[in-house]
């Protein structure tokens, strides 16, 4: 198996409603990554696009083949993957393994969605389809419900009285707000950044205990990774980042992933799979972009990703432990909760994060000093697709 | 191969207020809704039993936010229920004040009735539900 690495990297501002088209936003994040490797749009051998709800969004299927014209890749073969938020993630794993088995030694990952311009409404509709359709969404079930629910099951299972947790939710949001009004290709840039606990609890309430400051913003945007083989890498970048360990594992609905509940046992077993081919353990990243879908999402990520004990993160994010200069850095770019969450090329945008990260090239107040590895985590439905993976500096 | 129990009839019977679900014969693990094969052992080796609806809360959310074509059902009780034979499954709680719930809620024992959940344009027509009230 060929080595592969991130060669470019490049991402649309996050943003509510907007008015460019999918096609348009892909190309604008493909077009800098492919600029920024020193490469052509005629040199990318494939294209792989995570977007999980562009029928519903602009009635416009297969966005691949269309992105891939938009741009220049003109004949170049284009696939759509769908999973739920894991969308893009599940499209850069794939990307990975055709460049590693060396069918291809240049394509191009991404995704790219326009959630917000559905409006709160129908964004909450068809995210729900992403739950289980037959049994579990007739009884009203909705994205901030699933997390809601696990919000209870956790306070029980670690018996942490609910206030005290609702408190270090609170915290997560406080700590991804600051990281994100910093950046300036964050959703809420220039925003949120006095953000108290008392303002987050007091904030209205979508599904108890959650209130809007414990969910990610419905968002628009896309997001694009050039990879390519090490030897192609090493002639065209500097600096290539490597994926050095990838992840992936699926489960069913929620009901019926009571056995580990609140843990996603898909996550566990998808970040053991990176660990594993990376060969390193979780106290050696150094930072990690995590599906911080709504507050209590970080805590569970956190867990399973092996940073902290079960139960524990919380207490881990009010001491700091999960902020740059502690344990991990988590979310340093704001996660999903500040820079925003256009699904279908979330995991893209955290890739695109952690290379840059990697290579020290981010807003001062929000680096993580010399960071050496990084880490990704997606989470698609509420735990039915799960994507890690792996970066390291190739220099 | 055909599957043992379908949706269909997974759903019709709920709508009689029964719930049906699949006992493996490899390893005697409980499948429910259902499924081609057991959750836990992945053997198709299963046959169709009624399970008992009795059960009690694990996890509630109430719900103030409705997906489109649902708005006038807010505020709504969302349960997840462990049933006395081992599976959880999601269901509405209805008879109490959504506004009012709290932790005390996890625990309660519940019955199981249903409801019809008539559908949208994006599901393929109707699904019934299961809808708890608190035991006793």
């Amino acid at each position: 198996m060929k080595k592969v690495a991130v060669v470019g990297v490049g991402e649309t501002k996050f943003s509510g409603p907007q008015t460019k088209t999918e096609v348009e936003l892909f190309a604008e994040a493909a077009t800098e990554a492919i600029a920024e490797s020193n490469l052509k749009a005629k040199d990318i051998k494939a294209l792989f696009i995570g977007n999980a709800l562009g029928d519903i969004e602009e009635g416009q299927g297969m966005v691949a083949s269309y992105a891939a014209e938009n741009l220049g890749c003109h004949y170049a073969p284009a696939n759509r993957y769908e999973g739920a938020c894991a969308s893009a993630s599940m499209a850069v794993r794939d990307a990975f393994m055709w460049v590693a088995s060396g069918y291809y030694d240049i394509v191009i990952a991404g995704g790219v969605e326009r959630a917000a311009t559905m409006g709160t409404g129908l964004a909450t509709r068809t995210f729900a389809m992403f739950s289980d359709a037959r049994y579990e969404y007739p009884s009203g079930v909705t994205f901030p419900a699933v997390f809601a629910m696990l919000t209870h099951l956790y306070a029980d299972t670690y018996k942490i009285p609910l206030q005290k947790l609702r408190e270090q939710m609170a915290k997560v949001t406080i700590q991804s707000y600051k990281h994100g009004a910093i950046n300036p290709k964050a959703q809420f840039f220039g925003k949120n950044a006095d953000m108290s606990v008392e303002k987050v609890l007091g904030s209205f309430v979508v599904c108890t205990p959650l209130t809007l400051h414990d969910c990610c913003p419905f968002s628009d945007g896309a997001a694009a990774v050039v990879l390519a083989s090490e030897e192609v890498a090493k002639k065209l970048t500097k600096k290539p980042v490597y994926i050095t360990g990838i992840g992936q594992a699926s489960n069913g609905p929620l009901g019926n992933q009571n056995d580990y509940l609140p843990r996603i046992r898909a996550r566990e077993l998808s970040s053991e799979q990176a660990y594993k081919m990376a060969g390193i353990k979780p106290q050696d990243v150094d930072l990690c972009e995590l599906h911080d879908c709504f507050s209590i999402a970080s805590l569970i990520a956190a867990e399973s990703l092996g940073f902290f004990d079960y139960g524990k993160a919380g207490e881990a994010w009010e001491k700091g432990e999960a902020d740059i200069g502690g344990k991990v850095a988590i979310n340093p770019s704001g996660g999903l909760k500040a820079k925003g969450h256009p699904i279908g090329a979330t995991g893209a945008g955290q890739v695109y994060e952690v290379a840059r990260q990697l290579r020290g090239e981010v807003e001062p107040g929000r680096q993580v000093p010399n960071a050496k590895i990084g880490l990704t985590d997606t989470l698609g439905g509420d735990g039915g697709t799960l994507v890690n993976m792996i970066l390291e500096r190739g220099w | 191969m055909e599957q043992k129990l379908y949706f269909a009839q997974y759903n019709e019977a709920l709508k009689q207020n029964k719930l049906l679900g699949l006992k493996c014969q490899q390893c005697n693990a409980i499948t429910t809704p259902p499924k081609m094969a057991c959750r836990q052992c992945g053997s198709p080796d299963m046959e169709v039993i009624e399970l008992k609806t009795d059960g009690k809360i694990r996890t509630f959310t109430t719900v103030f936010v409705g997906a489109e074509g649902r708005e006038s059902e807010v505020p709504y009780i969302l349960v997840i229920v462990e049933l006395e034979e081992g599976p959880w499954i999601m269901g509405n709680l209805e008879g109490v004040d959504p506004k009012s719930v709290t932790m005390e809620l996890i625990g309660k024992k519940v019955k199981m009735g249903n409801k019809i959940f008539a559908g949208d344009i994006y599901s393929a027509g109707e699904s019934a539900r299961p809808i708890f009230t608190l035991a006793g």
